[in-house]
């Protein structure tokens, strides 16, 4: 890591910033707000100091607050990608660039991705130049069921990635809980009820908390990361899949009703919808699952979102074990095609406005963001993009993009690549030589 | 226009569009004109797992009022389409209906021919992902051109029913991993499930050869510690096998023309002896441009030719190569940076590839994706059209069905809407370039197999039978 400070320090140099936070009106918007309701045409929202201040239909601009008009485009609050590992991986078959995952560290639920999140992070950019503003980023859990401390970040054209550090912690249950506590399910529950345990003693006693270093079976820096868990105080994400699965954390939730359960992925959830929200436990499912891709996912469906939302589950979509470190993007095409089911006999989806707030509002109020971002209401981070159209369409572009009120940059490596070989023949000089 | 002059000019079409150089599979019982040589029909079958695959019975059905993609870049809108036997009879703007057909008004709807995949795993690498269906990768040696990936297929994936319902997939190639230099034989089946994998088997269909270059050989054998351990590794031995093979196609053919004691059987060989004979095709697993021309140099040293590249993400910088070679690209729409050889994939690849004149193609790779491929195409034309690449709707429909037919060699029987082809088609419940369309029914071989609107027609795989969700919509 040392080599690479000096490249940093002198590429600093080259990388355009950023404006500050300045306030703007965009105009004449086909204007979504992100909660859920319909677009409304002729809009305007206010962005003052970073944060939406109006969003609406009779809202007038203040004055001498710039003013963008949208020709009547699309505008939107910026996609929430639900669950990734955006800014923490550069190419995930190359190690030293993947910091999603740690094998032989001795900790686990300490383990904070926040350092991790680089800004600049090829992934960062190009899905920031497709409309995402936010990511709920998660660590990968290895050697036991706690990941580690996941954080909201922001993928604007600046050095301060992290909204929010430790926002949550992530754990695994099902057959990858199973498969990181020795080989079983049970296991798996008493790993997790032993930590808990563990926790509480901690929080007891902080300076009593025996640290017993690497044979313990929760260390105490472990420990202290659980505080916050046990407490109520941030919520703790769970990769669950199969139905029965869901039911044994939904009775967890039952008798420790501190946690604050999100569960994430919840193939099978349509399966037990009603108990999912009855409980009022929130839901980060995978968009599109229909294959039995495991025995955990036998009665997967593509409905099953539509089904768990027509039940009152509270649904975003996340990229769970879908190229997550860099194709959230496809979240607004996944979005799409929940929308595309309402055409299809016996399948459940999601209309347009829900399937869009499935990708913004949803996750966000999902991990107890709501307030903060996902939405155009009055008081959230000034993220916004206008679109070339329909932003769930196969064919729709980011024409710009704000995130906390500045304007971003939308240019891509990917971008440059295709204009150096518009043409793929050399000119009157190597391809080295274009740029 | 007959059937056959049809069937001629496709072939015409073929082979200047494409890299299928024509070859039409030669068996031990294609003789000469002047009757057998010696050793000829005394040496090996070249088929000896023949297809079972029958079509299933349609009735003569009638599309009309409906926005046609020809599958070759030709759009009729409000148009009619008629199949019968199995076979597409006509299309036009009006076709009368024959006496008992089907007629099935498609007015705001889209009929193409059925989307073919020449990159999936349906079968080797089933669902569910246990390891005890996982039957992709012979990584037990760098050549393992003695494989076939039909002796792993599983009729029984769930995938098949998901590619047919959700994707309009009609055929497909499944093809073994990418762990191997060369892989092993792949096989192109038809998706229509059957008890073996033989009834699935596309008649008549080539049989390819999976090679793979980069980073997969050098690093499954790299951790082996042994050869190839580079890419420089990777052309040594890949360059010492076809050596061998060129040596062993002599044999063979100096055997069965001029009789003796016939050569001993490699069945690795076999399989290099029919790519070496234009009877099986290559298909290339190769990402980097620079890699991929060092292939087709390759080639050329031994006397074969690739027929396609696969996972092709730098094809764009090397169009005119790829064109110049008569070999296809195909791609992803839009996966980037998984790998270091993945780093440079950009979604206008396939836009680039069609500006200059290349052939290209989508494919899947992926159980998911393999359920969206119009949806891919849609970007890759948006990614193209905003980069100011003028491509037609209908042209880019060559992606899906024609121009992966041609790196099949198949496109004289599936792959576009030519009267005497295969009734593969699908009708789309609106513009398959939306992300709101599906497929609304689906036919192959003039077989109604898939219809949104009758839960009978919905496949459930032996697998599924009986566990949750089977049956459910998918």
């Amino acid at each position: 890591m040392k080599r690479l400070l000096p490249f940093f320090a002198s590429a600093a140099a080259f990388v355009t910033l950023p404006a500050t936070a300045q306030s703007v009106a965009i105009v004449n918007a086909r204007l979504v707000i992100g909660d859920g309701s319909a677009p409304i045409d002729g809009g305007t929202v206010v962005i003052r100091d970073g944060r939406v201040v109006a969003a609406g239909a009779q809202v007038a601009v203040p004055q001498g607050v710039q003013t963008v008009d949208a020709g009547g485009h699309y505008v939107t609050p910026g996609i929430v990608a639900g669950f990734t590992r955006l800014g923490i991986v550069e190419v995930d078959g190359v190690d030293a660039t993947n910091d999603s995952g740690a094998s032989t560290s001795p900790f686990h639920a300490a383990i904070d991705v926040a350092p991790a999140v680089n800004p600049r992070t090829s992934a960062v950019i190009l899905n920031r130049a497709e409309g995402i503003t936010r990511a709920i980023v998660a660590p990968d859990n290895r050697g036991s069921i706690f990941a580690g401390q996941g954080a909201v970040i922001d993928l604007g054209a600046d050095a301060d990635a992290v909204t929010r550090p430790r926002a949550f912690q992530f754990m695994e249950y099902g057959e990858s809980g199973a498969g990181a506590s020795g080989g079983s399910r049970p296991a798996a529950i008493a790993a997790f009820r032993n930590a808990l345990a563990q926790a509480r003693l901690y929080a007891r006693s902080p300076t009593g908390y025996a640290d017993q270093g690497k044979d313990a079976l929760l260390t105490r820096a472990d420990a202290e990361a659980l505080q916050p868990v046990i407490a109520g105080k941030v919520p703790l994400l769970i990769h669950v899949e199969r139905a029965s699965d869901i039911l044994v954390l939904l009775d967890l939730k039952r008798e420790m009703p501190a946690l604050k359960l999100v569960l994430v992925g919840v193939s099978e959830g349509w399966m037990v919808a009603s108990q999912l929200a009855a409980a009022h436990v929130p839901v980060i499912a995978s968009a599109l699952n229909d294959l039995p891709a495991s025995f955990e996912q036998l009665a997967a469906t593509q409905s099953n979102v539509g089904r768990m939302k027509l039940a009152g589950v509270l649904v975003g979509l996340g990229m769970i074990g879908d190229n997550d470190a860099r194709q959230a993007r496809n979240e607004k095409q996944y979005a799409g095609n929940l929308v595309a089911l309402t055409r299809m006999p016996g399948a459940s989806g999601l209309d347009w406005n829900a399937a869009f707030a499935a990708i913004s509002s949803a996750p966000a109020e999902a991990i107890g963001m709501g307030g903060e971002i996902g939405s155009l209401r009055p008081g959230r981070r000034g993220d916004v993009v206008i679109w070339s159209n329909d932003p769930l369409e196969l064919d729709a572009a980011a024409l710009a993009v704000w995130i906390d009120g500045v304007k971003q940059p939308l240019d891509t490596r990917q971008r440059m690549l295709r204009d150096r070989y518009m043409q793929p023949q050399e000119g009157s000089l190597p391809k080295a030589y274009q740029r | 226009m007959t059937p056959t002059r049809v069937l001629a000019l496709a072939g015409a079409m073929m082979l200047a569009g494409c890299a299928d150089d024509g070859a039409r599979p030669e068996s031990a019982s294609a003789a000469p004109a002047k009757g057998p040589a010696p050793g000829m029909g005394k040496g090996y079958s070249h088929d000896p797992y023949p297809s079972t695959y029958h079509p299933y019975p349609g009735v003569p059905t009638l599309v009309t009022n409906v926005t046609i993609f020809d599958g070759e870049g030709g759009q009729i809108d409000r148009g009619s389409a008629l199949f019968a036997d199995g076979k597409i009879v006509a299309i036009g703007q009006t076709l009368a209906a024959p006496p008992g057909a089907t007629v099935i008004d498609g007015t705001g709807k889209v009929l193409t021919p059925g989307i073919i995949d020449i990159h999936s795993h349906l079968g080797d690498y089933p669902s569910p992902g246990v390891p005890a269906n996982s039957d992709g990768n012979e990584a037990t040696g760098p050549v393992t051109a003695d494989v076939w990936a039909e002796h792993s297929v599983w009729p029984q994936d769930p995938g098949f029913s998901r590619a047919l319902a959700n994707g309009g997939v009609t055929t497909l190639e499944i093809l073994p991993g990418s762990a191997n230099l060369m892989g092993g034989r792949s096989v192109v089946v038809k998706n229509v499930y059957a008890r073996t994998e033989q009834g699935m088997k596309f008649p008549g269909a080539p049989y390819g050869l999976k090679m793979a270059c980069g980073e997969n050989p050098k690093r499954v054998y790299g951790a082996k510690n042994r050869e190839p351990s580079t890419r420089m590794g990777n052309i040594a031995v890949d360059r010492a096998t076809w050596a061998r093979a060129v040596e062993y196609k002599r044999k063979w053919d100096k055997y069965e023309t001029d009789g003796g004691e016939p050569p001993a059987r490699d069945i690795a060989m076999d399989t290099l002896r029919g790519v070496l004979a234009g009877e099986i095709l290559v298909q290339n697993h190769c990402y980097r441009a620079d890699e991929m021309a060092i292939v087709m140099d390759m080639a050329k040293e031994f006397g074969y030719h690739v027929s396609a590249f696969h996972h092709a993400v730098e094809a764009y910088k090397i169009a005119d190569l790829l064109k110049a070679n008569g070999t296809c690209a195909a791609v992803w729409a839009d996966w980037w940076g998984f790998k270091m050889e993945a780093y440079d994939a950009i979604s206008e690849n396939l836009a680039l590839l069609q500006n200059a004149g290349a052939c290209a193609m989508i494919h899947s790779d992926d159980e998911n994706g393999i359920q969206r491929l119009n949806q891919e195409v849609a970007k890759a034309l948006a990614a193209g059209r905003r980069a100011g690449i003028q491509i037609s709707d209908a042209t880019a429909w060559e992606w899906l069905t024609i121009n992966p037919a041609r790196a099949l060699g198949i496109a004289d029987k599936t792959g576009s809407l030519k009267p005497g082809k295969m009734a593969d088609l699908v009708l789309w419940n609106g513009n398959p370039f939306s992300v709101y369309s599906r497929p609304e029914k689906v036919w192959i071989d003039g077989a109604l197999l898939y219809d949104a609107n009758d839960p009978t027609r919905r496949p459930v795989s032996d697998f599924e039978l009986g566990q949750p969700g089977a049956g459910d919509v998918k």
